[in-house]
């Protein structure tokens, strides 16, 4: 569904170039949700913010649903392919209505039935109709990340992206958003990339999870494998300890990895 | 003691102010109102903003009713009463054509009234779209736009507008152009401020990343933020629109005899502001209570619209 092929991002002219994903290659088959775990810096969001098209210097290639991309994409491609942020409180403009943030898609993309659609995006991320009229500024933190959810789904993709969506809510909350997008996933039958430096998020709604560090991806294995702690790589087993809480034996063993 | 006092009021307050304040509105129109209704409610607090809206008000209302409100028409000469002191009969006194000074001022309100919404409606338009467009594009359209903008804020205000109505002629119509071509640029810096600080935010990326064209998302995304500080600082403009008018009047190059416009009549008092203060010191007091109304007006604005103070 999604393949990448030595991916390079850099940011930044001549002295100051930082190369913040370096030779990154990965595919994620369909209906799968592959996790990008990672320390913050390691590039797992810039990977994912060129698979969305909003990066648009990048080398290498890139294809979604068997269709090569170019930086730029069509208007065609966001039918395809939606993400969801990581922060609640800045992906929704702060002075349009519930309402308004849903039926933008729908009009931008000339879809019929505005209201039907909106009614059933609503229903379907757990709220009810009477959150339609509503602004960002009267709704919690989890009831945002859920009307964002419900606009990344009101084109009905087959691609959505989460880019640490349930780092910036409170643990219960954060619960809520996994399991309603497990439901989801299972309800439409998504491929999802989820990027998060939790490890447990991961392992909950992932199937396979890559691991990258500095650029480079360092590791690719399976969420069972995960659970079994059958990590080859010594960053990932580092990572594996860091998250299952610190001692003191625990942080004086930690080494960087370039 | 007064927060009881609030809780006891809002228990017993009317359907419609529930229905407005209600937390889950059914309709788009219910919840505008309610939006409109929460700023209202701050800008009430106000005191002196609403003192500044009272006057603004007042303006309309006494242009609006000028034939009404005007003892005596204001183009009517009676020489042998020229240069009377205010008094009945006359309660702002005569100038040296034995004008009421007073239903002058009346129908000199619809002037003052009409430069300022010309203005109004023209260069913060202009200079919004200027300055969203350079910022939300940036690189080439950026670096053109706002090199012009330099250029037009290089000059003097006032001695630019003088060029302009020199090159287009005496007359009114002329000096709202020429105010408007002089003042649009602080508002293309401003727009393109408050849009540098929001088009790298996540709800710019998540409307591109719905196909949402560049238009669009100036449009219908990024101005409604701008508005907000726009509104502000225009009302806080206009008393500088009204002293500019004023000034063009005064020199000549304004409203032409026998137009009661505010600025023209200080200047056809300057010869007996000695003797006859009062031909020169009635408009003046008039400009300058307009002006400090739509100060304070502008000044509660803020507190209501402006981002930056919640």
């Amino acid at each position: 569904m999604i393949r990448v092929e030595d991916l390079r991002v850099a940011f930044g002219q001549d002295a100051n170039r930082v190369t913040a994903v370096d030779g990154v290659s990965l595919t994620v088959r369909e209906g799968e949700c592959f996790g990008l775990v990672g320390e913050s810096g390691s590039g797992k969001s810039t990977v994912l913010r060129a698979v969305s098209g909003l990066n648009h210097d990048w080398t290498g290639r890139v294809s979604v649903a068997g269709a090569d991309q170019s930086p730029r994409r069509a208007k065609g491609f966001f039918k395809t392919c939606q993400m969801v942020f990581q922060d609640p409180y800045g992906s929704l403009h702060p002075r349009h209505s519930v309402d308004r943030i849903l039926a933008e898609p729908v009009a931008i993309h000339g879809l019929d039935d505005a209201d039907g659609r909106i009614d059933r995006a609503l229903r379907e991320v757990g709220l009810g109709p009477s959150f339609r009229f509503r602004y960002p500024h009267q709704l919690s933190g989890g009831q945002r990340q859920r009307v964002a959810i419900a606009r990344a789904l009101i084109l009905e993709p087959r691609v959505l992206l989460l880019d640490e969506p349930t780092s910036a809510l409170d643990v219960s909350v954060q619960a809520e958003i996994l399991n309603l997008l497990r439901r989801l996933r299972a309800a439409h039958g998504l491929t999802m990339v989820l990027v998060s430096h939790n490890l447990a998020v991961v392992a909950n709604l992932c199937d396979r999870l890559a691991v990258m560090n500095r650029g480079r991806l360092v590791e690719e294995l399976t969420v069972d494998a995960l659970r079994h702690g059958d990590a080859r790589q010594p960053y990932t087993q580092q990572l594996l300890r860091a998250s299952q809480g610190y001692d003191r034996a625990t942080a004086e063993s930690f080494r960087d990895f370039a | 003691m007064r927060d009881k006092a609030a809780v006891t009021m809002s228990d017993a307050s009317p359907p419609w102010r529930a229905w407005l304040t209600t937390d889950t509105p059914q309709s788009r129109l219910q919840a505008r109102l309610g939006r409109a209704w929460t700023g209202w409610r701050t800008f009430r607090r106000n005191r002196l903003a609403m003192a500044g809206l009272l006057i603004v008000l007042a303006l309309v209302v006494v242009a609006a009713l000028a034939p009404l409100l005007a003892p005596h028409h204001p183009y009517e000469q009676d020489l042998a009463n020229r240069l009377l002191a205010p008094g009945p009969g006359h309660w702002l006194g005569t100038d040296s054509f034995g004008r009421d000074i007073l239903s002058r001022l009346l129908y000199g309100a619809r002037l003052t009234l009409m430069i300022v919404a010309l203005v109004a409606v023209t260069a913060p338009v202009v200079g919004l779209l200027i300055g969203t467009v350079a910022g939300y594009l940036g690189g080439w359209t950026d670096a053109a736009l706002m090199r012009v903008t330099d250029i037009f804020l290089a000059f003097p205000k006032l001695i630019l507008a003088l060029a302009f109505v020199a090159a287009l002629g005496p007359g009114i119509e002329n000096a709202v152009i020429a105010i408007a071509i002089t003042s649009w640029p602080p508002y293309a810096r401003i727009a393109r401020a408050e849009t540098l600080t929001v088009r790298h935010a996540d709800f710019i990326s998540a409307a591109r990343l719905q196909g949402a064209s560049s238009l669009r998302i100036i449009l219908g995304h990024i101005m409604p933020l701008c508005v907000a500080s726009l509104v502000v600082r225009v009302t806080l403009d206009m008393a500088g629109v009204i002293l500019t008018a004023a000034g063009l009047g005064f020199l000549g190059l304004g409203a032409q005899p026998p137009l009661p416009e505010w600025g023209a009549m200080i200047a056809a008092g300057r010869q007996n502001v000695l003797e006859q203060w009062w031909v020169a010191a009635m408009p003046g007091f008039a400009i300058f209570i307009v002006s400090l109304g739509f100060n304070l007006l502008g000044d509660g604005l803020r507190d209501v619209l402006d981002p930056k103070g919640d």
